[in-house]
């Protein structure tokens, strides 16, 4: 599948995958982030079961200390 | 457009800060001394010495509360502005209502949960509204690591990568760039040159 992450195009082998599994495929360790899906705001207990799938247009905005 | 056009466009604007810190402090003297005609400005701490080497306060400010304090700064640069201050602490109920009628909403809090929290907040209440955020401010150089990103109606001004820490205090400088590259962007939005609000609105 073909989606976009973060404003850029990112192709997967599999059909779908929940934020999970995106998170851990790209390595995403920050302790403090937002998921959007289209614009949806992911709560973190869905992240198991969130499915991305094709066309889908994802957002993982990550927060740390500064200001 | 002539500093005279620009004035005229921002005098009826109201942009939101939450946050009178590093970041906030030094975006709305920014935008104030630009001319935006309104600032909600929102923050509940108190001024202290270790703060002025990178906020818009003074030697003889410590101990003010903050947006009491940045208010004054405001109505001594530009009294033009008018300036509403919330001596609080912000939580999503509360951003919901004081904000309620800015044009835009500014995150300049330090600590990375309330990042987090305001971004909930305004996806709650206002999911129209641009958020423009300030993330990865910390230490001194790399001004080419410096950029804007745009997350839908979220923009992040920053470098993304450096995180406070005691050998990585925030500065003046980055700090300034960060805020004012904050300032910018929201130029940008409110003059209606943005690319990104150009191809969505």
């Amino acid at each position: 599948m073909n989606i976009t992450l973060n404003n850029k195009p990112e192709s997967f082998e599999t059909s779908s995958l929940t934020v999970t599994e995106l998170l851990e495929l790209k390595k995403y360790t920050y302790k403090m982030i937002v998921v959007k899906i289209n614009n949806r705001l992911i709560e973190p207990s869905d992240y198991e079961t969130a499915t991305i799938n094709d066309g889908d247009n994802v957002m993982v905005i990550h927060f740390f200390a500064g200001g | 457009m002539t500093f005279e056009q620009i004035k005229d466009k921002l005098k009826d604007k109201n942009i939101g800060i939450a946050g009178c810190g590093g970041l906030g402090s030094n975006c709305a003297v920014a935008l104030a001394r630009v001319g935006v005609g309104n600032l909600i400005i929102a923050d509940f701490d108190i001024i202290e010495e270790s703060n002025l080497n990178r906020q818009y306060f003074f030697f003889n400010q410590i101990g003010m509360p903050k947006a009491i304090a940045l208010k004054e700064n405001i109505n001594r640069i530009n009294p033009n502005t008018n300036v509403i201050e919330h001596d609080i602490f912000l939580t999503e109920e509360l951003i919901g209502e004081i904000y309620k009628d800015c044009d835009i909403i500014v995150e300049a809090f330090d600590k990375a949960e309330m990042k987090q929290m305001i971004l909930k907040a305004v996806h709650k209440h206002f999911p129209e509204k641009a958020l423009v955020m300030g993330m990865g401010l910390a230490g001194w150089g790399d001004n080419h690591l410096m950029q804007t990103n745009n997350y839908g109606n979220i923009f992040v001004c920053g470098d993304e990568l450096n995180e406070v820490s005691d050998e990585s205090p925030p500065l003046a400088p980055r700090v300034g760039i960060v805020s004012n590259m904050m300032a910018n962007l929201i130029l940008e939005l409110l003059l209606g040159t943005n690319e990104y609000q150009k191809h969505n609105r």
